[in-house]
Formats: structure tokens, sequence, C-alpha cells
């Protein structure tokens, strides 16, 4: 059986409820910086938009948590502190991951399918296009009609006239 | 009649591509490394970690590296076969031993068996960059004058021995 409770219990059980409101903020620390050279994490992040995480093939080395990712973002962080220019540090990745590795293939024989591949497609769609009205416009041009068919037509249309005057 | 059988005709085209596309892996990324130099490396190795091996050591013969870690769990898949070629003395494997820990990896042999002539040890994966690994396993095969003829990415299986790898090493073996 349930008592209704006395004004203690109460007390006690209201500053208990509140208690459990406090968060715990006092277990949170303030964000690590990720870099001690935000120059060059700035580089870096900028180089790795442009490159493809090879594990996790859809997403870029600056998005991806994977190992390799960070290895590969390690090393180039390495590489700008040796004072490499940028596209030494593409050739050093394209070297030992081939294109594949960067987000705009450079145009060379294995590519032109790639690069043009769109622009070949838009340029067959246009000239069926240019084809199918023309040939379209040739059958829907208006018949010539010879002296004797116009006299024909004339006729007939008088003598519709005639019909309805009557 | 054409009118109706076009689209039909279009249609089969597109989906014998995508019949092609789906039998495609596009995890298998072709390796730049392919007939380059592989690249070279002095690392401490796994057993006698105050012995230091260098990818120059290997020049004259034909070797297989194979890029394994204890944590790596297809690893565990090829190990057999890798004991197996071992054992008849065809060819020396060597293990690159990747961004791994020393007790664990020596654990790891003693339990599954250790093929490998020598293991070294890349514990910071750096010549696993150089070598463009980026799925464990991988093996590669590389020739007498140490250039890197066959990169096989992900486990070997017996089909790929049999098939490739194995033709491959008897070939690279009777040249000069």
């Amino acid at each position: 059986m349930i008592r209704p409770l006395n004004g203690v219990t109460k007390v006690a059980v209201l500053v208990f409820l509140l208690f459990l409101l406090i968060p715990m903020t006092g277990w949170s620390k303030e964000a690590v910086p990720v870099a001690e050279d935000p120059e060059v994490e700035k580089r870096m992040l900028i180089l790795t938009e442009n490159l493809r995480c090879l594990v996790c093939q859809n997403e870029t080395i600056a998005d991806s948590r994977a190992d390799f990712s960070n290895d590969i973002r390690r090393e180039i962080r390495e590489q700008i502190k040796a004072n490499k220019t940028d596209p030494e540090i593409i050739q050093f990745l394209v070297d030992r991951y081939g294109d594949f590795v960067l987000y705009n293939p450079p145009m060379k024989a294995t590519t032109i399918l790639l690069w043009f591949g769109p622009a070949a497609l838009l340029l067959f769609g246009l000239i069926s296009l240019i084809m199918y009205l023309r040939r379209r416009r040739v059958q829907i041009e208006e018949v010539s009609l010879s002296q004797a068919e116009l006299e024909k037509a004339e006729a007939l249309l008088n003598e519709d006239k005639k019909g309805k005057n009557v | 009649m054409m009118r109706y059988l076009a689209p039909l005709f279009a249609f089969l085209v597109l989906a014998a591509f995508l019949l092609v596309g789906l039998t495609l892996n596009p995890r298998q990324v072709p390796s730049p490394l392919i007939d380059k130099p592989a690249p070279k490396f002095q690392l401490n190795q796994l057993q006698e970690p105050d012995k230091i091996m260098s990818s120059d050591d290997n020049l004259g013969k034909v070797w297989m590296l194979n890029v394994w870690a204890s944590w790596c769990v297809a690893c565990r898949d090829e190990h057999p076969l890798l004991v197996q070629l071992a054992k008849t003395g065809f060819v020396p494997i060597y293990g690159l031993n990747y961004k791994d820990e020393r007790t664990t990896a020596m654990q790891w042999l003693k339990r599954y068996g250790d093929p490998y002539t020598i293991s070294i040890v890349d514990s910071d994966g750096k010549v696993g960059i150089d070598y463009g690994v980026y799925g464990v396993p991988e093996t590669y095969v590389i020739d007498k004058k140490g250039i890197i003829r066959h990169k096989q990415i992900g486990p070997v299986t017996v089909d790929s021995l049999e098939k490739t790898i194995i033709p491959l090493i008897k070939e690279l073996q009777q040249q000069a």
C-alpha cells in the first residue's frame, strides 16, 4: 500500500531529482588541436581533398578516418615540413598508388574516353536531332500544285460557296 | 521494323556493359609499380631485431614479398598456402610485417607457421607507402634485377598461385 510522503521525504526526493539534472560537464575537455602547425594542416587538407582514399574508395583522404588515410596524411605533413612542393607530393603518391588516387585524372590515352566521352555523346545527340529536324521539314513541306490542280481546287471551293447560297 | 528494334538493341548494349562491369573488382587498382624497380628498404628483422635486411640482399634471385600483419584477418586465409609453398623451396618468401607489434607478430607466426625466409618490420608503415600497400595482405613477385613483376592485392589463392604466380616465377627464374 502506498502511503503519501511526508514533507521531509518530499524535499529529499525533489533534491535528489534536481541532482540528476546536473550535466556531467566536469568530464568533458577542450578539443585538442589536431596539428601543432595550422599552416601545414591547412595545406595538407587542401591537398587531401582531391585525393582518393584507396581503402574506402568513395571518400577523400581528407574526410576518411581509415588507417590508410591517417598514414597518408602523416606522410603529407612530413613532406610539407620537408619543404616539398604540392606537385612533388602529388607525384610521390601517384608513383605509388597510380592515377586512381587522384580525383582529377590526368589527360592521357587511357582516360580520353573519360574526358571526352560525355561531350562526344552530347555531340552525337545534337547531330541526330538536327538530322531528324531536317528530314521532318522535308516531310511536312507544302506540296506545290500544278495549274490544272489549282483550277480544280478552286472550282470545288466555288461550288461549295454556290451550294451555300442556294 | 527497325524502329521497334532500335530501343531493344540499345538496351542490350547497355546491359552487356553493365554485366561486364559487375564482374570487375573495383578494389583491384592496377599498381603503377609493375615493371618498376622495387622500392629500396633497410629494415630490422622480426626474429632478430638487431639484424637489418636490405632489399638489395635479394638481387640475383627471384623472390616474393608478402605483406602481412597479425591483425589482418584475410592473412589467415592465405597463410597455409604460403607455408605449403615455402616447404617446396620453390621460391623464397620474405614477409613484410606491416604496422604490427613484435610480440603479437611472433606469436602469430608460432601459431600459424612461419613460411618466411626472413620477416622484416615496418612498424610505422613507411615502406608500405613506398610499395603502394593499401589492403593487407599484398604479395609482390620481384625478379633477379629487383624489378616488381607482379602484385597480388588481397589473399593469395590456389587459383592465383597456379594460374599466375607460379608460371611467372618459373619464367623469371629462367631469365639471366
